[in-house]
């Protein structure tokens, strides 16, 4: 990648020394340009500041509020919460559901990921695309869809087992199936996202590597081990930390499937906050709530940050 | 005799197909857990309701005479055919909202330079990571302050903060991979800042701009969150919503009739994704991979 990128520099910089009077004017008009390089960027300041940045922080001052809005309360919603079983409860159920869907999605993604690169390259492209269908449905209409599955009498899965073990589970009305449940549906929506990154890494990583690895006897499990995974390691990373905030901070999935119930178990922060704030109507609490994911998203983001500029100082 | 045994050709070659049937036995495996929601949505919309009650055959296939009702029902009898509506102008909208504000910022940020430019880069990628569970309590504010409280506008001006962060980030990556020498060329030719971003950035960047679109065009449709939220009047809903919430009634079998709902909703993402697979695949790539 650098090689051609410095030559390119070098024939550039030869033009340069034969042709002065061009770079220099170009220079020029580039310097006039930065009062429009600026204004050009308006538009996308003000939708940052307006629609994003100033919410926020309208979010720390709302959450300190009472329920009227009326009277400035300082930490009494945060204390509020601490005080609430329910609260800590769906901080728990927001870890495990994000540290397991992602686990799975990592997983299944990579394993589909390695059997699609398996194939002849003229049938990658249909397996990989039927693979991506979840990806590609809106997660609240395809969610209905396994909502109707999950239905315990009239629909496909209990009759399933109905005939193979006759047993039929209560999906949704029992904590435990119905915390599988929602951690199933993200895995199905999510999986397809990993495989394609995944994919996409593994073309990267040069053939003749794993020649060589053939050539000196390593066995299919020593390639993976010593060549794929530290050659994706870095995008594995990203990627992950990408699922983790995008799970972390899910709303879709558990609103239509559970709508949080049975008694609060499947609640994550945003299903929670949207039902004490907007259905609720305790906005300040609500508002609260929510940016108790605000920690653990920053710290995150540090992560990716920090990775994506490792890649950019690689490339 | 200290080299270690190499395997004989045709041995290696009976691996091989052994490996490839394996494969292709394992993804089927995977296939039908990612199809078999949205097919069974296909099915259930097709049955009517007296094989759905009657418990009788095997459910995942239409067992009696299929039926075209729901979907007739779905398009005369409710106000599915309003939502599509207002969601086909909620999404056109934000794509030519968010790719306005996108390209003019990552044609800014990608070639020119100003004070805190390179600060803005990385902050259009931080504001991608915002999740919009963090902003609806206080969007639900400020959008009431500004009187779009349960109209579909709101939505228009929401969107965006979903879209342009990713779509300006990938546009950043593709701008700047255009040569530099073309931008010269350009500038001799005598070419102003808009004619190069119309005659030269943006018919090269074509591909990164079809991803970006393609990106835009799906938060847009798929929102769910900002619409639940902030929408309450029926006339005013998009699909996502209006097919979750008032599609379901009260009595028994509704199936038919919301998965026709949930399956026609679907279709135009899921269309679009058809016919530009490599797009919609490079610009979700694009994110993390470029730059």
């Amino acid at each position: 990648m650098s090689q051609p990128a410095a030559h390119k520099q070098a024939i550039k910089s030869e033009k340069r020394k034969e042709a002065e009077p061009v770079p220099s004017k170009f220079r020029m008009l580039i310097r006039r340009k930065s009062t429009l390089a600026f204004l050009l960027c308006i538009p996308l300041l003000a939708l940052i500041f307006g629609l994003i940045v100033y919410p926020f922080f309208y979010s720390i001052v709302l959450s300190m509020l009472n329920k009227k809005e009326t009277r400035f309360e300082g930490f009494a919603n945060f204390l509020f919460l601490f005080n609430r079983d329910t609260f800590w409860m769906v901080v728990r159920q927001s870890f495990l559901f994000t540290l397991t869907a992602v686990f799975f999605k990592a997983l299944i993604g990579f394993i589909m990921a390695h059997l699609i690169d398996v194939l002849p390259s003229k049938r990658q492209r249909l397996w990989r695309g039927l693979a991506l269908i979840p990806w590609v449905m809106p997660p609240a209409l395809s969610t209905l869809g396994w909502w109707w599955l999950f239905e315990p009498s009239y629909s496909a899965i209990n009759w399933i087992l109905q005939g193979l073990f006759g047993v039929s589970v209560p999906w949704l009305s029992d904590t435990f199936w119905a915390r599988f449940s929602v951690i199933l549906v993200n895995i199905w929506f999510g999986s397809p996202f990993f495989m394609i990154m995944y994919l996409a890494a593994l073309k990267s990583v040069s053939a003749d590597l794993y020649e060589a690895a053939s050539i000196d006897g390593a066995s299919a499990w020593q390639k993976l081990i010593y060549i794929t995974i530290p050659m994706l390691r870095n995008i594995i990373a990203i990627t992950m930390l990408f699922s983790t905030i995008v799970t972390f901070a899910n709303f879709d999935i558990v609103r239509v499937l559970t709508q949080g119930g049975p008694r609060h178990t499947t609640h994550l922060f945003g299903t929670y906050s949207f039902t004490l704030g907007i259905q609720g109507g305790d906005i300040p609490l609500g508002a609260a709530v929510s940016l108790f994911m605000f920690p653990i998203l920053a710290l995150l983001a540090f992560f990716i940050l920090r990775n994506v500029r490792q890649r950019v100082r690689e490339i | 005799m200290m080299l270690r045994k190499i395997p004989p050709l045709g041995n290696m070659k009976k691996n091989r197909r052994w490996a490839l049937i394996a494969a292709y036995f394992f993804l089927a495996l995977f296939v039908i857990f990612f199809l078999f929601p949205p097919f069974y949505m296909i099915v259930t919309s097709f049955k009517t309701n007296e094989e759905m009650s009657s418990l009788k055959g095997i459910p995942f296939i239409i067992n009696q005479e299929p039926t075209l009702s729901h979907y007739k029902n779905l398009l005369t009898e409710t106000l599915f055919p309003t939502y599509f509506k207002n969601t086909v102008m909620v999404t056109l909208c934000t794509v030519a909202l968010s790719m306005t504000i996108s390209i003019l910022a990552a044609y800014s940020l990608a070639r020119m330079r100003f004070w805190g430019s390179s600060l803005l880069a990385t902050g259009v990628f931080l504001t991608y990571l915002v999740p919009e569970t963090l902003l609806f309590i206080p969007l639900f504010k400020v959008v009431g302050a500004l009187g779009l409280l349960n109209s579909k506008w709101a939505l228009v001006l929401v969107f965006p903060t979903l879209a342009v962060p990713f779509c300006t980030w990938i546009m950043i990556g593709y701008f700047a991979s255009i040569p530099k020498e073309l931008d010269e060329a350009a500038v001799m030719d005598g070419a102003n800042w808009y004619q190069m971003l119309f005659r030269v950035f943006i018919p090269v960047a074509m591909p990164g701009i079809i991803a970006a679109t393609i990106f835009a065009f799906t938060v847009s449709w798929a929102g769910f969150l900002y619409p639940l939220a902030f929408i309450y009047s029926n006339e005013e809903l998009v699909l996502t919503v209006g097919t979750v919430t008032t599609l379901i009634r009260g009595d028994v079998m509704h199936w038919g009739g919301l998965m026709a709902g949930a399956i026609l909703a679907a279709a135009p993402p899921v269309i679009i994704y058809a016919f530009l697979m490599d797009y919609y695949i490079s610009g979700l790539t694009a994110g993390a991979v470029k730059n």
